[in-house]
């Protein structure tokens, strides 16, 4: 028991887990798998609990009610990927729309509003990555801190009060379908969005120090990464994206207000860290997370389908879903790690 | 500066998404937003004698989950549908958020009930959702705190600003035989509803058989159960010949009774106020509140329920001097705006308190 502790506790023990992990993989495939099996699993378990299920109307509505959720997890992808963290984006996404709201009651064209509100989300975001990377605090305290703080901000702009007069134009364009289909003008934005960070994660060069920075900081530093740099980067978009977030709330419900959102970044968090990002950096893709939004929606629409379960459910799923996508992978590394140990003799730092 | 041109070209992608086909379209030109807001509701003509279908399904929608208030209203829903031989569920979200009723609405409207009952978070926010559900035929019915007018076909009001008030001061005038020095112990001084009703008490005081009643006095306890117990025993030291207190604010009223009955005064100045049953029962039974008022919860959720049927019925629209038959509350008429009125507040005595549990 002793050794595992102190395996897992240090950062020396990285290789080794990493190994480890290799052993899990093998033993269940790759995450994505694990996900598309879950995702048959719900798609019978939900056309159980309700013929309306499997419906174009589900995809519509549910993916709809996920839109902000699901851009804010991209960017968030890159910033756990880099081993950091980001709570502060559904304050970030509030403060958004009280800008919003404000520059309407002033009189500022919709045209004018949405690109400053995605600068007010990349302030925000630049000012946490300004206290992580110059700093040095730990981007869980720090955006908890701006998680109150922004919020806090969003009602200092508007107060309690909501603006709801935004023209028919663009809420129609926030609430309403791409060119005739069921598929919501939200989630073609979030699609090409997707894409664009998967090209940037998955094929650059900037992509590739990200995860470098995840898997291990100090020698990502000494390979002549600009690790602050790229952090701070990381910080700003997801921030910009959260402004942008704030836009699509607000015009999709045809309401800015600063108590938008609230508690979006426990839903965002989750379909981040069960899409396979590791909490711990270094590892997950964009994919992983996309199916992990699939899941989740597709979970919170066959609860609200269900004619007897609450709606409390939703939080309840939503929470064990964070917590064992956190456990799961960890416990099985721990699992893989044990067997590992007893077919093989103890290394002699046992001495 | 290795990092611009990702950082730079995802910016520009962001922005150019978001001001794809453009257009200026500026707060001053309310027209174009006005032009989405017309009225889907209220489309053909009231059949008063239409049967209200058997198996009649609802689905109603409070403001949050959990709280004992809205429990109460829609039981008086659920009540009204089982009356009728229909059934309804309560589905509703775990915090009252402006947003968060609409994805419960889009689930509801999957499940093609004939009508949604609902307790607004957020009078526009829920209205794009609503106005969707309408368009597939299901009916909307408002209650206790109302959505965009275009976005139901019927408002249900506990009550009016006006009747509050008049109400109030009947019952008082009546404790004290329409004669004496009164005050009022209000909430905060900027409460809207408060100032609303307290204006309205004046303009009935100004009635000539109230002619002998003084309003001395409008303190405020600002919803504090410690501050209203303070401002009660300095509205009593400094009006000694005080005859009534009333109180339209639960806390206010409680609070109050609280002090009245440990004090000399107890029976002696006369207390009314808006209070929940189940706080003052035992200032009723013990004598020191002879009479209070406040709407009945459970009722708001009958009559709720008895519109969303005669509105899925036929038997009403929504146009303004419709009438209809909802169950034991008796016959109700359409008011302006679609809203129907449950009625003047109820007052709770020694006699009927233990009809109510709330």
């Amino acid at each position: 028991v002793r050794d595992v502790q102190t395996e897992t506790a240090t950062p020396e023990a990285a290789p080794v887990a990493r190994a480890a992990r290799g052993d899990w993989r093998a033993l269940f495939g790759r995450w994505e798998a694990l996900l598309i099996g879950l995702l048959v699993l719900l798609a019978i378990a939900g056309q159980i609990i309700s013929a309306e299920f499997l419906t174009t109307d589900s995809f519509t509505t549910g993916s709809l009610d996920l839109s902000e959720v699901a851009l804010m997890a991209l960017p968030l992808t890159l910033v756990i990927v880099a081993a950091e963290i980001d709570l502060s984006v559904a304050s970030v996404l509030a403060l958004s729309s009280a800008v919003m709201a404000y520059l309407w009651n002033h009189g500022q064209p919709v045209e004018t509003i949405i690109p400053v509100c995605i600068v007010v989300g990349a302030l925000c975001g630049a000012f946490n990555g300004f206290l992580v990377t110059r700093l040095g605090l730990p981007s869980l305290a720090v955006t908890i801190g701006t998680l109150a703080l922004f919020r806090g901000l969003a009602f200092v702009v508007i107060g309690d009060q909501s603006v709801t007069d935004f023209p028919a134009l663009w809420t129609d364009r926030a609430f309403g379908n791409f060119a005739g289909t069921f598929v919501p003008d939200t989630m073609v934005l979030f699609a090409l969005l997707a894409a664009a960070f998967a090209v940037v994660l998955h094929a650059t060069p900037f992509g590739r120090s990200i995860y470098a920075i995840g898997a291990n900081e100090e020698a990502a530093y000494f390979s002549g990464l600009r690790v602050k740099r790229v952090k701070l980067i990381l910080f700003m978009l997801s921030g910009a994206v959260a402004g942008l977030a704030g836009v699509v709330i607000s015009l999709r419900n045809s309401t800015a207000a600063a108590n938008v959102g609230q508690g979006f970044e426990l839903t965002v968090i989750t379909a981040v860290l069960l899409g396979g990002v590791s909490i711990f950096g270094g590892r997950g893709t964009i994919a992983g997370v996309i199916l992990a939004l699939v899941l989740l929606g597709g979970i919170q629409k066959a609860l609200l389908l269900s004619e007897s379960i609450s709606s409390y459910w939703i939080q309840i799923v939503t929470g064990t879903l964070l917590v064992g996508s956190v456990l799961g992978p960890n416990l099985a590394r721990r699992v893989a790690e044990a067997r590992r140990r007893r077919s093989r003799p103890l290394p002699e730092e046992g001495s | 500066m290795k990092y611009a041109r990702p950082l730079l070209a995802a910016l520009v992608l962001m922005a150019a998404l978001a001001l794809a086909a453009c257009g200026e379209t500026k707060n001053d030109e309310n027209a174009a937003s006005d032009g989405a807001k017309s009225t889907p509701t209220a489309s053909g003509e009231a059949n008063p004698n239409a049967e209200i279908p058997k198996g009649l399904k609802t689905v109603s929608i409070p403001k949050q989950l959990g709280n004992p208030y809205e429990e109460f209203e829609h039981s008086g829903i659920d009540e009204a549908l089982k009356e009728l031989g229909g059934s309804n569920r309560i589905s509703g979200p775990t915090d009252a958020g402006a947003s968060t009723q609409i994805p419960i609405i889009n689930a509801a409207v999957q499940q093609k009930p004939d009508a949604i009952i609902i307790a607004g978070n957020d009078p526009d926010a829920v209205a794009p959702a609503l106005k969707q559900a309408a368009a597939k035929g299901i009916k909307i019915v408002g209650m206790d705190s109302d959505v965009a007018p275009d976005a139901r076909s019927v408002f249900i009001n506990q009550v009016t600003t006006e009747l509050v008030g008049k109400n109030q001061v009947e019952s008082i005038a009546r404790q004290i035989n329409n004669k004496g020095e009164i005050a009022i112990l209000s909430a905060t001084a900027n409460a809207t509803n408060q100032n609303a009703w307290i204006k309205v008490m004046k303009e009935t005081l100004k009635d000539p058989k109230y002619k002998d009643i003084k309003l001395v006095k409008v303190a405020y306890g600002d919803d504090d159960d410690q501050k209203s117990f303070q401002e009660t025993q300095g509205l009593i030291q400094a009006y000694p010949n005080l005859k009534g207190i009333i109180s339209p604010t639960t806390v206010g009223v409680a609070a109050a009774a609280r002090y009245l009955s440990t004090s000399p005064q107890k029976g002696k100045i006369k207390l009314t106020g808006l209070g929940f049953p189940n706080q003052m029962r035992k200032f009723v039974k013990d004598g020191t509140v002879e009479e209070f008022q406040l709407w009945v919860p459970k009722d708001v959720g009958y009559l709720a329920g008895q519109a969303a049927a005669a509105l899925v019925a036929g038997r009403i629209t929504g146009k303004e001097g419709e009438k209809f038959k909802a169950g034991r509350l008796g016959d109700y008429t359409i008011g302006a705006n679609g809203e129907i009125v449950l009625g003047p507040l109820t007052t709770f005595t020694a006699k009927n308190i233990d009809n109510f549990d709330f």
